[in-house]
């Protein structure tokens, strides 16, 4: 199997999937023209990630690293998320196929943006 | 869970038939079908017969078989050997930009080595249109090869007419019959072929094995040098067992070609109509009806292929897509953008191709699975809340 268990996993149950209501932040990385698109929405209170959910076009990697950032991030505080990278997202799925490690391994970026978003309404 | 293999056109397994036919070849006619004693003259007369039974698949005389290592070195003998023997007459070929990698590879590495090479390109249903050929013919093409079938979308190309087209402009005609081989008819004379490749694993029979088929006026350069087998046209001991396998499948696809076909092409109907009903946002690729029996191919928008065909495979559904995911590069398959197809709809690809071993019943399994299985990942998918549809 090209997938580790933890992809498979990730990937046929995904977890925190859909919107939130009045997010306070959102991010969208990739483009269809390669094949992923990752848009992720925060919801913050007292400078923890309260809320997170996804939505992902894309291969088994995209959905389960999506699926795991999210995971990963929930009631953590943004520094501690800010800290979150691709590789370490990859690194608790077990890894990815060498293939997918660029194409399809994106959702911390995603996350990162939907974090800067929440920071550029907090000055507005 | 049961197994619902809808991939045949990416292999086939080995008919029972073929398969007990091989066996013997592997020890009690283990001989080498060059030595002049008796188990080589055995094994001698197994490749023959096998030869037999190949050349009259498509109405061939068997002289003008070689057998090669499957349908990729057929391609390269074929259009390496015809350019290196015939540069003198001309260095220009043509193609068409839905060719098997094993063709167009091949051509561009002959661009590389210094020949002149044109990539003809589709209509929207995948058809190389004889006028698009007949307008990139020049005083100096000698080559025309296109596929028979093409193994993404199905759709079957209008041999007869391009291989008239090429003869009017002096050049020979070349096909990658690899899906088609077995499955529809072929009459090499009456289509105007002058060589065509085929391959054993697509007709249940083994891999590693397949066939060119070349004129006999027709003059080539060998690809592997060594001994004189092949009528000294490609060199190698012949693997006898799978030869024999080879030719024990074509008699077989031979056999039960007609009846074989217009079930496959019952249930591709119905499998095609089913999921174009079922599945909102899906649309079809290649020709709606001159296609390969039994060959659906599909497209969802705002969906990806490979999870397509993962959470497909966790139902027990064995299928494949042009993906760029499964293609093993950015890009999704040159088949589906040669006929148009924007990069985001071509990642929704999905392909299903029907064998001996589907049943009505499989059909109508894999109607209640796909539209699962679209609108789960849908319900996931940024693109599909953009476009207006409901989670």
């Amino acid at each position: 199997m090209m997938y580790s268990q933890k992809v498979m996993d990730h990937f046929m149950n995904p977890r925190n999937i859909g919107e939130i209501k009045m997010a306070d932040g959102i991010g969208e990385v990739g483009n269809p023209v390669c094949g992923d698109i990752m848009h992720i929405e925060i919801k913050v209170e007292d400078n923890i990630i309260q809320d997170v959910k996804f939505k992902t076009f894309g291969c088994a990697a995209a959905i389960a690293t999506s699926s795991m950032v999210t995971e990963m991030v929930k009631g953590r505080t943004l520094e501690e998320a800010e800290r979150i990278t691709n590789r370490t997202v990859a690194e608790a799925l077990d890894g990815l196929p060498p293939v997918k490690m660029h194409c399809s391994n994106l959702a911390a970026d995603a996350l990162h943006e939907a974090i800067k978003d929440y920071m550029k309404r907090q000055q507005a | 869970m049961k197994t619902i293999y809808m991939d045949h056109s990416a292999t086939t397994p080995v008919d029972p038939r073929v398969f007990d036919a091989i066996i013997p070849y592997y020890n009690d006619v283990f001989g080498n079908a060059s030595s002049v004693h008796t188990p080589g003259q055995k094994a001698r007369q197994a490749v023959e017969d096998a030869r037999d039974k190949v050349a009259a698949l498509i109405k061939a005389t068997p002289q003008e078989i070689i057998f090669t290592g499957g349908g990729t070195e057929a391609d390269n003998q074929a259009l390496i050997g015809y350019m290196q023997a015939n540069a003198h007459r001309g260095k220009h070929i043509i193609t068409s930009a839905i060719e098997h990698h094993a063709v167009l590879d091949t051509c561009e590495y002959l661009h590389k080595q210094g020949y002149d090479l044109t990539v003809l390109p589709v209509n929207p249903l995948g058809v190389v249109e004889p006028q698009v050929l007949k307008d990139a013919m020049r005083e100096d093409t000698v080559l025309v090869s296109i596929m028979h079938a093409n193994n993404e979308i199905g759709t079957i190309e209008p041999i007869k007419e391009l291989a008239a087209v090429a003869h009017e402009g002096g050049a020979v005609f070349h096909t990658d019959a690899v899906q088609s081989f077995g499955k529809l008819d072929i009459n090499v004379r009456e289509m105007g072929i002058d060589m065509l490749s085929a391959s054993a694993h697509k007709l249940y029979g083994p891999k590693g094995i397949g066939c060119l088929y070349v004129n006999k006026k027709i003059r080539l350069a060998k690809l592997l040098h060594g001994g004189a087998q092949e009528r000294n046209r490609r060199a190698g001991t012949e693997n006898v067992p799978a030869i024999v396998g080879f030719g024990v499948a074509a008699e077989l696809a031979g056999e039960n070609r007609l009846e074989s076909q217009a079930r496959l092409s019952e249930l591709g109907v119905r499998l095609q109509n089913g999921i174009l009903e079922r599945v909102p946002h899906s649309r079809l690729t290649g020709h709606p009806t001159l296609r390969l029996p039994g060959s659906v191919s599909v497209c969802f928008e705002f969906v990806e292929g490979e999870s397509v065909l993962l959470m497909l495979d966790s139902y027990g559904i064995a299928a494949s897509s042009g993906s760029a995911c499964t293609s093993g590069s950015l890009d999704p398959s040159h088949v589906l953008l040669a006929i148009g197809l924007p990069h985001v709809i071509a990642h929704g690809s999905l392909r299903l191709t029907l064998g001996h071993s589907n049943t009505e019943e499989d059909v109508e399994y894999v109607l209640d699975i796909i539209p699962k299985v679209v609108k789960s990942l849908r319900k996931m998918s940024p693109l599909y809340k953009d476009a207006g549809g409901v989670a």
